[in-house]
Formats: structure tokens, C-alpha cells, sequence
């Protein structure tokens, strides 16, 4: 048998109308201007990452700590990070949106949704810009190898 | 003495094949049941007979219990679409012929509207979404010498595709955003405001723009596609939504 979805017995209404800003319209381009600049930002850091050079086999830590020590890579990878984690966020809201149907469930989950991108953004960009592969003052058995030669 | 007769006897005319072709309807009766349940009808059918005749079948010979809405019968009224085999199609324009019949054909009522009984549903919130979009002309000039307003062959070719729509409800209740909460403008509302929107003719554009961008206009739109499928006119409708869409950024059709 065809899976159905049980049919409501009463009419809806329809809730009244929000007065001020519509985020709506607002969420619907963000979600294809950051598309399109996704695409070109994760494809090139991919191809940085994987292709150029050595390719993979050129990924270790001193390569990470390398590209974060460059601000055009540290102002790449954070682009990426806000775009994707609020791209992300705003797809997952939009699923809930749809799917759960208390209020109470969109509530919570929603704000779930929202305390994961704002701890992962700012941790995320705390890292990008304060990282130090090699922080002073600290043993050097703790180091990587190439902080020596620093 | 023998009477003149044909040589050969006149050709019989061939015998139109029939088939059993089991139906399977999801009935309710709100005075007695508690939930819907499926019960299943053999009526004999030919090819190029249509659901609406085996609905018929069952109503006239086997249960006159048997509601569903029809006016027309041949898909301009709007009166009966149903969900027949999964998909929202009007049982007027569905041949038998088209359907495998080796296996029952279910027949239910669409589904996100209220259902008051058998293939019945209240269609009030449905239509209720289409009155909120101002589905009429409004004009503030009067037409010059007291005519008719003209309009170009391109200008009336620009929203002809959305004048088509009978408002038989297959694509909104066929589109899983406007399943989860009703709340959704829905396919054919938007069909009916686009149709105003792109008219050369109308000037309140604006207006309708206005109310579609909203938490429920055009927005919970995912291209699903579903409503295009639906569409016994075969209207473009997300076409049409994502045309709205365009017209909202850009402030104007």
C-alpha cells in the first residue's frame, strides 16, 4: 500500500501576519550567493590541499600551521567557515521548519540549531587567528621539530 | 425459389475487449468510523473508460454510499481530483487504459485538506489561500473612450500558461511543504497571483508581491517539483512560483 499522510480533520488558520523585516527573502539569497561562493572556495581549497605539489602526502601538521600563518589563507578559511556553518544552519532550520510540527520541538531544535553555528563559528575563528604552531616559552619536547629552526 | 442473398454475411463488428479492474478506495464515514480504511471493487471496465466511469460504476450498481465531487466530467470544472495510484490526477482525464491493472487501483481522497467523507475534503482552506492573493483585476484608470484595455500579443503571452489553472487543488495538496502545517500559500495560489502579476492590464502588482513575500509566501518553496507533476493542465507551476520569486527581488514584474 502506498505510504499516506493521515489527513488533518480541521481547518487551519492561517497565523496573522508579522509586522518588520522579512528574513525570509533574506535567507533565500544568502543561501545562493554563498552557494556559488562555496563552490569556488571549497574547490580551491581542495585543490590547494590535495593537488597542487605533493598532493595529499604533503598534508601534516607543519603544513596547516604553514597555510594558517598566511593572512590570505587565514581570510579564506574563515569565509568558508562562516559562509558554510550559516548556510549550513539556515538549510537545518528550514528542515525543521517543515518537518516538526509542535512548536515546542521547532523551539528547541532551532536553538540547537543556532548554539552549535555560534559556538562553532567563534571557536572556529578564534583558531584561524590566534593559532601559533610554535607559542613561546613552551618546552621543546612539546614543539613540532620545525620550531627549531624558527 | 430462393431469395437473394449476400454472398458473405456482413462483417461482425469486433467485440471491445473489458477487464476486471479492481479499485481500491480509501473510504471514511465521519458518523461511524474512527479512521479511514481501504475497501476494494471489481467493476468491468474497458480501455478507454476513465476512473470518474469506475467511480460511477460502484456509485450507480454496487454502493450508493460512495461520495466523491464531479461536475463536469471532462476536466474543466475542477470537482475531482483524487490521488489514484500515489499521484494527484482529476479521474476525468485518468484512462484505464493508462494504469496497470494488474494490481488494484487505489483511489483517496488529496491529501492536507480536511477530509469530511470518502474522497470528499473541505476545500475552504485552500481556497481560503487563494482569495488572500486578490485573484482579480484591479485597475485605478478607466480605459481610454470607455473600451476595452488592450494588450499586446507578448504582454497577454507573458502569464497565459497561469491562466489555464481550474483551481482542482492537485498541485497544493500534492506539495509536502503545504503537508506539514497548511500554512503554506501553496502552488495554486501563487498560479493565481502570478496570473494578475505579469498582466500588463493590472496595477497592484505590488500588492500581491507583498503579500507572497512572506513566512508562508514563496519562500517554502523547494522546488520539489511535485506541483508540475500534479497539474492536469499542464501548467509550469514552479516555473511560475520561481517567476514570483524573480519578481519579488526585483520589486516589480
Amino acid at each position: 500500500m502506498t505510504s499516506t499522510i493521515a489527513a488533518p480533520r480541521s481547518p487551519y488558520a492561517r497565523a496573522p501576519r508579522k509586522n518588520g523585516v522579512n528574513w525570509e527573502k533574506w535567507g533565500w539569497i544568502y543561501m545562493r550567493v554563498s552557494g556559488v561562493v562555496l563552490v569556488v572556495l571549497i574547490f580551491g581549497h581542495l585543490f590547494v590541499n590535495l593537488l597542487v605539489g605533493e598532493g595529499v602526502s604533503a598534508l601534516d601538521f607543519a603544513f596547516v600551521a604553514g597555510k594558517l600563518s598566511n593572512p590570505f589563507w587565514q581570510w579564506w578559511d574563515v569565509s568558508m567557515l562562516w559562509l558554510a556553518l550559516i548556510h549550513g544552519g539556515n538549510g537545518m532550520r528550514t528542515l525543521v521548519n517543515d518537518y516538526a510540527t509542535t512548536r515546542v520541538a521547532r523551539g528547541i531544535l532551532k536553538s540547537a540549531i543556532l548554539v552549535a553555528v555560534v559556538v562553532l563559528i567563534v571557536l572556529g575563528t578564534l583558531v584561524v587567528f590566534t593559532f601559533d604552531a610554535c607559542p613561546a616559552g613552551q618546552p621543546a619536547d612539546l614543539l613540532p621539530t620545525f620550531c627549531q629552526a624558527l | 425459389m430462393s431469395t437473394p442473398t449476400l454472398e458473405s454475411p456482413p462483417a461482425v463488428p469486433e467485440e471491445i475487449q473489458s477487464f476486471t479492474v479492481t479499485l481500491s478506495v480509501r473510504r471514511f464515514n465521519p458518523e461511524v468510523d474512527d479512521e479511514p480504511h481501504w475497501e476494494n471493487f471489481d467493476v468491468e471496465m474497458y480501455a478507454t473508460d476513465r476512473i470518474l466511469d469506475a467511480l460511477h460504476k460502484i456509485k450507480w450498481e454496487q454502493d450508493g454510499s460512495l461520495s466523491f465531487r464531479r461536475s463536469c466530467a471532462h476536466g474543466i470544472c475542477g470537482s475531482d481530483a483524487m490521488r489514484i495510484n500515489g499521484r494527484n490526477r482529476l479521474a476525468c482525464k485518468t484512462l484505464i487504459k493508462d494504469l496497470d491493472i494488474t494490481k488494484p487501483v487505489t483511489v483517496e481522497a488529496i491529501k492536507g485538506l480536511p477530509l469530511e467523507k470518502d474522497l470528499i475534503v473541505d476545500m475552504e482552506p485552500f481556497f481560503a489561500s487563494f482569495r488572500e492573493v486578490q485573484p482579480f483585476l484591479m485597475a485605478q484608470n478607466t480605459p481610454k473612450d470607455g473600451k476595452e484595455r488592450i494588450q499586446t500579443v507578448a504582454q497577454r503571452e507573458r502569464f497565459d500558461d497561469t491562466t489555464k489553472c481550474i483551481l482542482c487543488a492537485a498541485c497544493t495538496s500534492s506539495c509536502p511543504v503545504f503537508w506539514t502545517d497548511g500554512q503554506y500559500f501553496g502552488p495554486a495560489a501563487i498560479v493565481n497571483a502570478h496570473r494578475f502579476i505579469f498582466d500588463s492590464r493590472d496595477e497592484n502588482a505590488a500588492v500581491r508581491l507583498d503579500i507572497l513575500n512572506d513566512k508562508e509566501g514563496v519562500w517554502r518553496c523547494r522546488t520539489t517539483f511535485n506541483c508540475t507533476e500534479a497539474c492536469p493542465r499542464g501548467i509550469q507551476v514552479t516555473q511560475a512560483i520561481a517567476e514570483v520569486k524573480q519578481a519579488i527581488m526585483r520589486g516589480k514584474p
